[in-house]
């Protein structure tokens, strides 16, 4: 393996060497590095910024603002984030999440990507140095990205608006079958008022599901409410086939994980 | 390749070398330092046995390069025993058959460790989640568990 590190106090002069054909941010390192060990060349140096602020995570006011760095078991065990410990806890086992940053999960493909998924239900903001992104623009074209992301930004949803699913194979942790994260807001009669659904392994990347968000709205959460939104959540996805499960098969158990999540 | 200085302390004793550039701290552990306890399973970050204890917290050598670790404090496998007593961990898994081939074991007593600084009396539930990142081909993970709980129980004895 010949791969070289620099580190930088900024995220600024990190930036600049970031342009150096060949070079890649180090968030935690458990694809980048892993990819290096795997002899991937394309990767012969990598960068990193020191800058306390890709760590801290601040939360006031309903709005929370992750920095890149911050790890997902930094997120897990953070009072003000409880609501979004479930999704941090969902990526790998102990060892993986003390190291897997937030920043990197925006990069990782499908399977991976289980806390992406849970920040594109959020509608959460991408910031570089350059400014903030809707995590939706950020996410097709975050493999020409050459920038640094250094946050995440977001509306923490109500206590019991924001739902969380990771489906895997082997308990308590494999990779994932599929991942599903939902903001559901209800009006006074119980019935959906808005919906955002965003699913993981339905795609290369985290991708929302807005023909079922579409087709919950106005209805209640019950069997029969929620039978269009489950046969409408299959329209635009192109699974990933992986030897966890084929496309065909995340496909058919699609509308069955997302009946569970809907009615918990 | 570049060269770097790198300082940490391991299992108690202050290290300082000069490594390559991008070296693992696995290699640096092993090839280097002389500290062969992390074993290189996978270096995929699937398997668990280069896992150390990095600042308190359970890390993966084979992803971490070393020259991150500057100014860190490292506790691996062969760090744990006293005076040429075994720590309990390490005692429970000769003990209760947790140990076949034993090249996952040095991980799985690493991933043990921390689950028991921080929640000395764990259920079998937080041993299996504490384990989750773990594999072990040989001895089914039922002995490794009961190792791990019979640890935590002896730990609670001394501590009574
Ligand atoms: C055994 C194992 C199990 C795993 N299980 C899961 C799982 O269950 N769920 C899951 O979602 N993932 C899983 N992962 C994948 C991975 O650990 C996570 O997706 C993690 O969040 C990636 O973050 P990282 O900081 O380690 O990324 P890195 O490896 O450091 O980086 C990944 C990519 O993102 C880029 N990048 C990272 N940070 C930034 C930044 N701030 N700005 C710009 N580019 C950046 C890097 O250059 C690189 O291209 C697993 C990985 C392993 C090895
Ligand atoms: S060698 Fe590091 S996890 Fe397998
Ligand atoms: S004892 Fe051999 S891999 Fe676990």
């Amino acid at each position: 393996m010949a791969l070289a590190l620099q580190t930088f106090a900024t995220v600024k002069d990190a930036n600049a060497a970031l342009k150096a054909v060949g070079t890649r941010y180090l968030g935690g390192g458990t694809l980048v590095v892993r990819a290096a060990n795997e002899g991937d060349v394309s990767v012969s140096s990598l960068v990193r910024s020191t800058d306390p602020a890709q760590s801290a995570i601040a939360v006031a006011g309903g709005k929370a603002r992750i920095g890149a760095s911050v790890t997902m078991a930094a997120i897990a065990r953070h009072p003000g984030l409880a609501i979004l410990a479930k999704a941090a806890r969902a990526v790998g086992g102990p060892a993986i999440r003390n190291m897997a940053t937030v920043g990197g999960n925006l990069f990782a493909p499908a399977p991976y990507g289980d806390f992406a998924v849970a920040l594109l239900a959020l509608d959460a903001t991408v910031g570089t140095e350059d400014g903030e992104l809707p995590i939706e623009t950020f996410l097709p074209g975050r493999d020409g990205s050459r920038a640094i992301v250094t946050s995440v930004s977001f509306t923490l949803p109500k206590a019991d608006g924001f739902r969380f699913l990771k489906v895997s194979r082997v308990k308590p942790k494999s990779v994932s079958v599929l991942s599903i994260a939902a903001i559901l807001e209800q009006a006074a009669d119980g019935t959906v008022s808005s919906a955002r659904i965003a699913l993981g392994c339905m795609a290369d990347r985290p991708m929302r599901a807005r023909a079922a968000e579409r087709a919950l709205k106005g209805k209640s959460l019950d069997q029969n409410g929620i039978a269009a939104a489950l046969t409408a959540a299959s329209e635009g996805i192109a699974p990933i086939t992986d030897p966890i499960a084929s496309a065909w098969y995340r496909a058919e158990v699609l509308p069955v994980h997302l009946g569970r999540l809907l009615l918990t | 390749m570049a060269k770097v200085p790198v300082q940490f302390t391991l299992n108690g004793s202050e290290k300082a070398e000069f490594i390559d550039s991008g070296t693992t701290l696995l290699n640096a552990l092993r090839d280097k330092i002389g500290d062969t306890s992390p074993k290189g399973g996978c270096h995929q970050g699937t398997c668990g046995a280069c896992s150390v204890i990095i600042d308190g917290e359970l890390r993966l050598s084979c992803l971490t390069l070393a020259e991150t670790c500057n100014g860190t404090t490292i506790t691996t496998t062969s760090g744990l025993s006293e005076s040429g007593v075994l720590h309990p961990l390490q005692r429970a898994f000769l003990d209760t058959f947790a140990t076949q081939c034993g090249f996952c074991t040095p991980g799985m007593i690493m991933a043990a460790k921390v689950l028991l600084d921080h929640t000395p009396n764990p259920s079998r539930d937080e041993v299996v989640e504490a384990l989750s990142g773990n594999i072990c081909r040989c001895t089914g993970y039922e002995p490794i568990i009961q190792a791990v709980l019979t640890a935590a129980r002896a730990n609670s004895q001394n501590a009574a």
